[in-house]
């Protein structure tokens, strides 16, 4: 994927090298033909100012106008009725040639010895004639000097080019970590809205449309947590009143029980059937306050320096599971929630007992900075689309379960107990069988 | 049996824990007001209070029974709110059982807080323990200072008891509600705090400062040392 700041970068950068070479390129092509224009004028004037002040003679000497037209950076040569005088290095191109015999002024770049040289050639007139002499003049002369020049500014050119480059990569790298910081803030925010929390909000900087962006953002989030709030507070709601029928009912229900063995057949099971689901809406309503407290944030967490040994013992003694579970627990003390370590040892214990088979065990371990309890069994394990389920409020892994053998948030509740201590639940299945549920708890020790 | 005060403005609650109660040997009162059940208080051994009712609330109910004498008290409450609880035990309640409650287990913490008004002590000294100032007589269960007797419930005369048999030792709040409250494992601790506090304001000369019901830190309570 690329990135919103690499496509920001790639599109300055390649606006800044079209305008840098643009600018430089044309300043560039502009001044080199001015240097060598102005050279060659140079070279032009000089010739035809040193022939209009040598007398000429016909046929020509040659050395005394050879001398004329040379110095120390020019050489001559001077064509006369096929003969020719002087520099006979000087090469003159046809073309040339071609051009001075028609009376003009003429000149050419050629290359030649690893320089640049500029030839210029004129065929003299007689002004009293009117007429060619037929002698034709050429002189040639090195333009390294301007070549030089010219170099030098193409090397500037591009020094200018790099340099605005590099500069402008600047300016629009800050560029984009001003505009994407906010635009990572909003990811940021929105991700962890996606997590859960629903009091994010974001910093509103500015008018422009990133602002008008993150004010979108608080006003859909602050919406989302008054209609979560709305609903949480409904469940909490009718949870509470939900208690007060049930409290009458689980009054009188000991009394169903006691009565049910006097009352005659359907009577009797009635009563019991009564009394036993009396029970279950009891606990159903009791998980549902408790998931309420936690999705309203107001579960508190009574942190006392626990026995851990002692106290997973009295939660297995108090439900009558001693006997029923394998236990190895050396002698820990940390930091918990007496009643929640409760909660959560009682779900995952009475999970397995009820899923798993037997032998259920329960094992504490010590580790630098955590203590570690794990609650195995032995039966099949937990399918592997059960695996991501397993904490979801009501999830049922077997369709055909009975209602009846628990609230269906018990182990939603003891995941919620397990962070509430900044601690972990995870549940996975054992190499050789059976489903393994292992709860990491800080220890409180700072190692 | 005992005659139980049950102050609950729910008629079914009411009724259905008066039928259960009434069943395990009890006298029941029923009154659906805070107005209505203090009149009754006379005919009463136990109040099994809701905290929310109608017109007076339980919290001033409480407040209003603490008054007049060292009549038990045990609340009921639809919320296992924090505050409430705390609220509740600061206005003189003995034990609270959070709605929807056991008939059972009513019956049990019924059975407990009148338990801590009677003698355990097999060695009658009329004269008393004598602590400072302050005298303990473990059989006729009369708490003196300076002469002068000082009433106490039931719970916080047990609490006394319980601390001032092993003067100097540290007892912790679990072993307190368990012998005190008859707590199982998962006991509130806030009860012993709560009652530490009524003992000390009736007890001490400074309860900011307390002489006989002294706090260790992180392990409990400690009787003296004098």
């Amino acid at each position: 994927m690329r990135s919103l700041r690499t496509r920001l970068l790639l599109a300055f950068a390649l606006l800044t090298t079209v305008t840098a070479a643009a600018v430089a390129g044309g300043m560039y092509v502009n001044a080199r033909d001015v240097i060598v224009q102005q050279t060659q004028d140079a070279a032009v004037r000089t010739m035809t100012d040193r022939v209009s002040t040598a007398r000429l003679q016909l046929p020509p000497s040659g050395d005394g106008l050879i001398g004329v037209l040379s110095d120390r950076d020019t050489s001559a040569k001077i064509v006369y009725n096929g003969q020719s005088f002087g520099d006979q290095n000087l090469r003159v191109s046809p073309e040339l040639r071609a051009e001075v015999r028609t009376g003009r002024v003429a000149w050419q770049r050629v290359s030649g010895g690893g320089s640049i040289w500029l030839v210029v050639g004129m065929a003299p007139v007689n002004r009293a004639t009117n007429r060619p002499y037929g002698v034709e003049l050429y002189t040639q002369r090195r333009m390294d000097n301007e070549d030089q020049r010219v170099n030098q500014l193409a090397t500037i050119a591009w020094g200018l080019g790099a340099a605005s480059l590099v500069l402008a990569m600047t300016l629009a790298w800050l560029a984009a970590r001003g505009v994407l910081r906010p635009v990572r803030d909003l990811d940021m925010a929105a991700h962890r809205l996606g997590l859960g929390d629903l009091t994010t909000r974001v910093p509103v900087r500015g008018t422009d449309e990133l602002a008008g962006v993150a004010r979108t953002f608080n006003v859909t989030a602050s919406a989302l947590e008054h209609q979560v709030g709305e609903l949480r507070r409904f469940v909490a709601d009718v949870s509470h009143e939900l208690r007060t029928p049930l409290a009458a009912m689980t009054a009188v229900a000991d009394i169903l029980d006691e009565e049910a063995p006097n009352l005659p057949g359907d009577a009797g099971q009635a009563a019991r059937l009564v009394s036993q689901e009396t029970r279950n809406l009891t606990r159903l309503v009791d998980d549902l306050m408790e998931i309420s407290r936690f999705d309203s944030g107001t579960a508190g967490l009574a942190l006392d320096a626990v026995d851990l040994a002692a106290a997973i013992t009295a939660t297995l003694h108090t439900r009558g599971w001693l006997d029923m579970v394998e236990t190895r627990l050396p002698p820990i003390v940390a930091p918990v929630d007496r009643r929640r370590l409760d909660v959560i040892v009682a779900n995952l214990v009475g999970n397995a007992l009820r899923h798993g088979a037997a032998p259920v065990s329960v094992t504490l371990d010590a580790f630098p900075g955590w203590v570690v309890i794990t609650v195995s069994d032995n039966g099949k394990g937990l399918p592997a689309e059960v695996l991501p389920h397993v904490f979801d409020r009501f999830y049922k892994a077997d369709t055909a379960r009975s209602r009846s053998e628990g609230s269906g948030l018990g182990l939603a509740i003891a995941w919620e107990n397990a962070h509430l201590h900044h601690g972990t639940l995870v549940a996975a299945n054992r190499p050789d069988g059976g489903a393994v549920f292992t709860l990491r708890l800080p220890s409180g020790t700072t190692s | 049996m005992s005659r139980v005060l049950l102050i609950e403005d729910d008629e079914a609650v009411r009724d259905g824990l008066q039928l259960a109660l009434t069943r395990q040997g009890h006298t029941v009162h029923a009154a659906g007001t805070g107005e209505q059940g203090l009149g009754r208080l006379p005919e009463a051994d136990v109040v099994v209070l809701d905290l929310m009712l109608p017109g007076m609330d339980g919290f001033e109910v409480c407040r209003r029974i603490r008054a007049e004498g060292d009549l038990p008290i045990i609340m009921l409450t639809a919320r296992d709110d924090d505050m409430d609880v705390v609220a509740g035990l600061e206005a003189g309640a003995d034990d609270y059982v959070v709605k929807p409650v056991r008939a059972r287990v009513l019956e049990a913490r019924i059975r407990a807080v009148l338990r801590r008004g009677t003698t355990t002590d097999a060695r009658p000294r009329p004269e008393g323990d004598d602590y400072r100032g302050l005298t303990i007589d473990r059989a006729g269960l009369v708490v003196s200072k300076n002469g002068r007797t000082i009433g106490l419930t039931p719970t916080e005369l047990r609490l006394l008891l319980e601390l001032s048999s092993s003067p100097g030792r540290v007892l912790s709040r679990q072993q307190l509600l368990e012998a005190v409250w008859e707590h199982g494992y998962l006991g509130d601790s806030r009860l012993v705090d709560a009652c530490v506090q009524r003992l000390r304001a009736k007890i001490e000369d400074d309860p900011a400062g307390p002489l006989y019901i002294q706090t260790v830190r992180g392990f409990g309570y400690r009787f003296g040392p004098l």
